[in-house]
């Protein structure tokens, strides 16, 4: 990489030599001066506990007495319980019915929100206002919604319409959707804000162009709009099915009583990875449930790597 | 003369029944959601025997709640903790996240990119896996229960340097040779050069870190265990749970916890939607 004046100036390249290298080595300090604690704090908090954390999947431990190496132990109990395999499928209940629905009405509120222009701002902040809520706490407000009548706001309005009762939270089939509303609920704001950047991204001359061909509405989004989306789709399906693999806060929040309940229904993996660790205290078999939750979470990551390079 | 004609005709071109309803029906539906919120701040100026009356204007709203709650709760102290935690690992952030986001991006030096590779990969660890052993790692320091403890997990992270490091890509590195000839040294040129030309995305970094913070959940949860060291959202769900069927207390608790964020967020709309719109480019 030297450059060829280099060459030309041989009688004063010693000299030229002397400073420039001493340049670079108080670079160098300056630079490993300034990662030196980044660094330390990120092979502590980060890499050690990764590796510790994959280390403890491999052994029994109840933080009493030594911890003790079980090979793949932990793995093969987790695979034959079938609260494990409950809890695995409950979580991707969230994932299946949750992700779709919460791109379809984030895209149309963003496709109709972009498209107007009175009080727009006004609009859009009571779109995105419960993103920056409390999640803990809006559970709580919606916990309180799905109470039964008379304290339940939605049984009271299907009371009133002349509907049964619906037991939201104590009934196997029902808690598991009523929990997934308040997730979703929780994070249409933020989405519809990076569908409405995605909109934003797209020239103009693009949509002028397709009107000049005469293409209308419908077909300028299904041929302009929704391809051009495709990145913003994608980060955010991967997005969003993160969220859902990690739900913890609302389940949580609305099923204190019963963790997980009814009857475990609503339980998703991380909720049982704390119960596993922080009630139970059994830190091995903890570990390999997370292992389990970080290689989905990998795959899911890793699909949108190749989903993405396919694309270009 | 001729551009506000046109947009006072594009206004008039505006006005159609199609875009009317349109407009309805977005509202209505921004509306129900903030319905929980509206709701939430409605309970808790109920009395007790108000609550079964579902409308959403109480008939005598009263702070008697909000008294109750506040002077025999652990509400202040836990707001207290929460704005230790979130003021200083922003304030953390803000500083390491953008050191390092600097250095990757402004300076070549070997194991740059190894480096790089090795803090973009911890994106890809949740913090669920990490937890466990961060227990154990605070059990063995004597961390569990105090505000380090709380804290340490978030003092700089992966997004925030990722963040950071796009946007110093942009700062043109003739500023920063100036100042070097200036005689400045390297510390100087990043925070006094470098620093003010990336404003909107420290900004953006701030409210995120914030907000993360102040809302966070699953960690505080484990590494407290004294009611004097709960954040907000874990006093809130004890305090929700001891309340048991008193809406009225728990509405006002939650309401308690949101209206910080809610506050936060009337004052910087601007700046937290162009914020998530950039992180969300970006990142």
């Amino acid at each position: 990489m030297t450059h060829p004046t280099d060459h030309d100036t041989v009688p004063t390249r010693p000299l030229m030599n002397q400073p420039r290298l001493s340049m670079r080595m108080r670079s160098a300090v300056w630079v490993w001066t300034f990662l030196a604690v980044p660094l330390v704090f990120y092979v502590v908090i980060r890499f050690y506990p990764t590796f510790n954390a994959f280390w403890l999947s491999l052994t029994d431990w109840d933080l009493m007495s030594d911890a003790e190496f079980i090979g793949l132990e932990n793995y093969r109990d987790m695979f034959a319980d079938d609260d494990f395999w409950k809890t695995f499928w409950n979580t991707f209940e969230y994932l299946i019915y949750g992700t779709p629905t919460s791109l379809v009405i984030a895209f149309v509120i963003a496709y109709y929100l972009d498209k107007v222009r009175f009080a727009h701002n006004f609009l859009r902040a009571l779109y995105f206002m419960p993103y920056i809520t409390t999640a803990a706490a809006m559970a709580w407000v919606w916990r309180w919604f799905y109470q039964p009548a008379p304290t339940g706001l939605i049984n009271g309005v299907l009371g009133e319409a002349g509907i049964g009762q619906i037991e939201f939270l104590k009934s196997t089939t029902w808690a598991l959707p009523s929990i997934m509303v308040t997730a979703i609920w929780a994070g249409l704001g933020f989405q519809i804000i990076i569908f409405m950047a995605g909109l934003r991204a797209i020239p103009d001359t693009y949509y002028e162009a397709a009107r000049m061909d005469g293409l209308g509405e419908w077909a300028i989004l299904r041929k302009i709009t929704l391809p051009l989306l495709k990145p913003t789709m994608v980060f955010l399906v991967v997005f969003i099915s993160i969220a859902f693999l990690r739900i913890f806060d609302q389940v949580y929040n609305m099923t204190t009583n019963d963790p997980g309940g009814p009857l475990g229904s609503t339980e998703p993996l991380v909720l049982m990875i704390y119960q596993t660790a922080f009630s139970s205290y059994d830190m091995g078999q903890a570990a390999a449930q997370t292992v389990v939750l970080f290689t989905i979470l990998l795959v899911v990551s890793l699909l949108q790597l190749w989903v993405l390079r396919e694309r270009t | 003369m001729t551009a506000t004609a046109d947009i006072r005709e594009r206004r008039m071109r505006d006005i159609r029944p199609g875009r009317i309803i349109r407009w309805t029906i977005l509202f209505i539906g921004g509306v129900l959601m903030v319905t929980p919120l509206l709701y939430m701040f409605s309970t808790s100026l109920k009395t007790p025997g108000q609550i079964y009356d579902l409308r959403l204007i109480p008939a005598a709203p009263t702070l008697a709640n909000y008294v109750e709650v506040l002077s025999e709760g652990e509400f202040p102290r836990w707001f207290l903790n929460s704005s230790i935690v979130a003021i200083v690992v922003t304030a953390s952030n803000l500083f390491f996240d953008s050191l390092v986001g600097y250095t990757l991006a402004k300076f070549r030096f070997r194991g740059r990119r190894l480096i790089f590779i090795a803090i973009l990969s911890t994106l890809m660890i949740p913090t669920e896996m990490l937890v466990i052993p961060w227990y154990l790692m605070s059990a063995q320091f004597g961390w569990l229960d105090t505000y380090w403890g709380i804290m340490f997990p978030g003092m700089t992270t992966a997004f925030g340097t990722f963040l950071m490091k796009q946007f110093f890509e942009t700062v043109p590195d003739d500023f920063l040779e100036a100042a070097r000839i200036d005689g400045m040294n390297e510390f100087t040129i990043w925070w006094k050069i470098a620093m003010p030309l990336v404003t909107p995305a420290l900004s953006a970094l701030a409210i995120f870190t914030f907000l993360g913070n102040w809302t966070a959940f699953f960690w505080p949860l484990i590494v407290t265990t004294s009611k004097e060291l709960y954040t907000l959202p874990i006093g809130l769900t004890s305090f929700a749970v001891e309340q048991a069927i008193r809406w009225e207390m728990i509405m006002t608790g939650a309401a308690l916890a949101t209206i910080p964020t809610l506050l936060v967020f009337l004052a910087l709309q601007r700046y937290i939607v162009r914020g998530v719109m950039l992180a969300g480019l970006k990142g």
